[in-house]
């Protein structure tokens, strides 16, 4: 089946399917079905991965799949349409895992003629998919095995050609560390799950694509008015200015100001050296040039360059605020070339900055503790604000040399195997570790990382601004804003767009859903997306029961630093939440969501979102959730506009 | 074919400051909608040439109203229109290719779909939604040039 040469209504039309064992490679019509009823993206890749996947699989064996779809909006002239979706079972958590990235890949792919591609099996040699509109091939990759992200992209463009869009994973992936990220763009990372693990387990070292095709909506005309009225319109809104300059590295000294910035392995929430890390650090020393995903106004990336004494001069994009303060204040680095050149050495070696930071953190407080020494460390030390040390330390952990056998798993297993109290300070939830927000005096972002599906990350919900306007002392009623936001804002990742100009410019989610319907053609309104991404939300929860079966509840617990230790220093010195506090909370998100209160989600509400299948797959295992005594809420999570900043 | 310019007249074309050009390709793909009604970059009459890992810069290559075009090409099929632009005559145009590699800035494309040539019109959309500046108009009076 040749790919047409034009698309219809926001899909190019075929599925790949690619057995890597042994190399089949088969075409199929998109499942139009599936696109509309889970929205494409995350959503068809949850969908995939329940159906599929056995509960036993193990997430870096044959059985997982790995999964990358470009959702239904990518490529198709929406604001920020740049996003693809990556999926299978996480090796972090054990349940299924997400991770998005921007760039060109995304849409490149619908133009060659693919929604998603879904890869089972391993290949026996080192192998990378290569997509040329109707040529696709998996062609050997012995000659990049072992390369470093950053390094093997334009080495394959130069093999290629410079139209091949390209994601890769480096030796991170390759050795199995379970935060391995897949890097597109010279920057762009899909970084949390691990999915650059599972690429690596399946010998997949890298995917290339270039396409030809036109993609087709539903409607075009009103569409492109649309769009074009967005963009001029918020040309002007103010946020533009400082997002284009800065990027997301603006808010590493407004966290720094409102105290919620973690600071040496999140052991405080202020870091008394910020300046030297700030967006105005990053733009002044640092910045190459503005970088912008496909079709994206804002150009929030920033192609920079670090040059430290004694080091080559690296080329990289950001650090964006994630990376800035996990690799930076959370690091103790007080100078912005370290922490730019930190980001480097993680994405070359392709490791989460996100993860990648916390895991160094979590080893630098036990080497300050005792817990580690140089005795482990070949001899080397592991002090806060030092390069050199973490230098160090990521190449005993991707080569997994001694001690960094221990972290390759990530903080969690490190914990279990370090033990001696340092499970308190693994700053993670369910295995993934967390965002760079601490949530000691932020209760609903805490709450956002204990509930969120694939671990502690702040992609689902983020509520720091919530937390300011609607008290920070306070936890009662926080559950129901999260439990909005971890709808709405994963509807993003569904369509394969960027959530961003929605938070930053102001555009309303019916606005998103009016070019969705132009796009698709569907007719939906924000009540029944928002519905739909509960419905996603659910399957995963159900799935990730199946995988580990124990009570939700059980899962759902941050580390005891966030109810043990009161903040020690700057503006929130002494605050902080009780254990109590947190039972709280989590009582009010079980009955926001319809859920008991063991975490499991009740037949009541699975019913009402069509997850029968679901409840009685739960239901075979003990736990299906108890029947709610005053029955489900209506509505579940309460609308809440973020405050701008 | 070939446009008389007077005095007076205006000649305008895309200009490039490719230091303020971060990428995003918003531009290939208006000019593609509006020329050909579907997404689809490679349609567009306009590239974003991207140079990294270094320096890291994108260079947007433009139409430079060169003219080579309209000189090599064997059918007549290439005139100048009075605002300066270099207008392909579908009609006329047998998709010879032998306009491509004479173009300076490479901004001449085949596309499987099409049995001509793409050629910039300066219908100047891709400079509208440009939000970095990048590419701009550029007008000049016909006194001034050559």
């Amino acid at each position: 089946m040749a790919n047409s040469s034009t698309s219809s209504r926001g899909l190019a039309g075929t599925t790949l399917r690619i057995n890597l064992s042994t190399g089949e490679i088969k075409r199929y019509p998109t499942d139009e079905k599936l696109m509309r009823e889970w929205f494409g993206g995350r959503g068809a890749i949850a969908k995939i991965l329940y159906d599929e996947v056995p509960r036993d699989a193990d997430p870096l064996g044959p059985e997982n799949l790995f999964i990358m779809s470009a959702g239904v909006m990518s490529g198709c002239f929406i604001p920020a349409g740049a996003k693809i979706g990556f999926g299978s079972i996480s090796p972090l958590t054990n349940g299924h895992g997400d991770s998005n990235m921007g760039g060109h890949l995304g849409p490149t792919l619908k133009f060659a003629g693919y929604d998603m591609v879904i890869m089972s099996g391993i290949s026996p040699k080192p192998v990378y998919l290569f997509i040329d509109d109707d040529t696709v091939e998996l062609r050997d990759a012995s000659q990049y095995w072992g390369m470093g992200s950053l390094a093997c992209e334009p080495a394959m463009k130069k093999d290629l050609g410079e139209d091949f869009e390209i994601a890769t994973i480096g030796p991170a992936g390759e050795n199995g560390i379970r935060f391995s990220c897949i890097t597109h763009d010279f920057g762009r990372q899909a970084g949390r799950t691990g999915q650059g693990a599972v690429m690596g387990s399946k010998k997949l070292k890298a995917i290339a694509i270039r396409g030809t095709c036109g993609i087709n909506v539903h409607n075009l005309d009103k569409l492109t008015e649309q769009v074009t009225a967005i963009i001029k319109r918020t040309q002007t809104h103010p946020n533009m200015a400082p997002w284009q300059k800065y990027g997301t590295a603006f808010f590493i000294e407004w966290s720094n100001d409102n105290a919620v910035i973690p600071t040496r392995n999140f052991q405080t929430t202020y870091f008394e050296d910020i300046k030297g890390i700030s967006g105005d650090a990053l733009v002044e020393r640092c910045l190459i040039t503005h970088k912008a995903c496909f079709g994206c106004w804002m150009n929030c990336g920033k192609y920079t360059k670090a040059v430290l004494p004694g080091k080559e001069t690296v080329y990289l994009e950001g650090p964006e605020y994630e990376t800035g303060a996990l690799c930076g204040s959370n690091l103790g680095m007080t100078d912005i070339n370290q922490v730019a050149y930190l980001n480097w050495l993680m994405d070359n070696v392709g490791m989460d900055t996100m993860s990648g930071g916390g895991v160094v953190a979590f080893a630098m407080e036990c080497f300050q503790r005792g817990l580690i020494t140089t005795d482990d460390l070949e001899g080397h030390t592991l002090n806060w604000g030092s390069v050199e040390d973490t230098e160090h330390f990521v190449d005993m952990v991707v080569h997994r040399r001694g001690i960094g056998e221990y972290f390759a798993g990530g903080t969690k297993r490190a914990a279990e195997k370090i033990g001696r109290g340092s499970e308190k300070f693994a700053m993670q939830v369910k295995g993934q570790e967390m965002s760079g927000y601490d949530g000691r005096y932020a209760p609903g972002m805490l709450l956002s990382y204990m509930t969120c599906d694939i671990g502690a990350h702040h992609n689902r919900s983020w509520t720091i601004t919530v937390d300011m306007a609607e008290g920070r002392d306070k936890v009662e009623g926080r559950a129901k804003v999260v439990v909005y936001l971890q709808h709405i804002r994963p509807l993003f990742d569904c369509w394969c767009i960027c959530r961003l100009f929605w938070g930053e410019l102001d555009i309303e989610p019916e606005e998103i859903v009016e070019s969705l319907n132009l796009i698709t053609g569907w007719n939906i309104d924000a009540a029944e997306a928002f519905k739909t991404s509960e419905k996603i939300w659910n399957l995963v929860r159900c799935h990730y029961l199946e995988r580990n079966k124990a009570n939700g509840r059980t899962f759902d617990y941050p580390p005891a630093r966030s109810w043990e230790d009161k903040i020690p220093t700057g503006p929130s010195a002494g605050k902080g939440l009780t254990k109590e506090q947190i039972e709280t909370m989590l009582d009010e998100y079980y009955a926001c969501r319809g859920w008991d209160n063991d975490g499991n989600p009740s037949r009541e509400v699975l019913h009402d979102l069509k997850l029968d299948f679901a409840a009685d797959n739960i239901e075979k295992i003990g736990l299906l959730g108890k029947p709610l005594p005053n029955g489900i809420p209506a509505v579940r999570g309460e609308r809440y506009k973020p405050k701008a900043f | 074919m070939q446009q008389v310019f007077k005095d007076g007249m205006e000649i305008k074309r895309i200009k490039v400051i490719s230091g303020k050009c971060s990428g995003c390709r918003l531009c290939m793909q208006i000019c593609a909608i509006c020329h050909y009604g579907e997404i689809n970059p490679k349609k567009a009459s306009l590239r974003i040439e991207a140079h990294f890992p270094q320096p890291g810069v994108y260079k947007p290559r433009v139409c430079t109203q060169c003219g080579k075009c309209m000189e090599v090409c064997p059918e007549g099929a290439i005139y100048r229109r009075d605002d300066g632009a270099y207008i392909v005559l579908v009609e006329k145009c047998t998709n010879c290719g032998v306009c491509i590699p004479v173009c300076k800035p490479g901004v001449i494309f085949q596309h499987r779909d099409l049995d001509h040539v793409i050629i910039c019109d300066n219908c100047f959309k891709c400079t509208k939604l440009c939000n970095t500046g990048a590419i701009t108009i550029h007008t000049r009076p016909v006194k001034e040039s050559k």
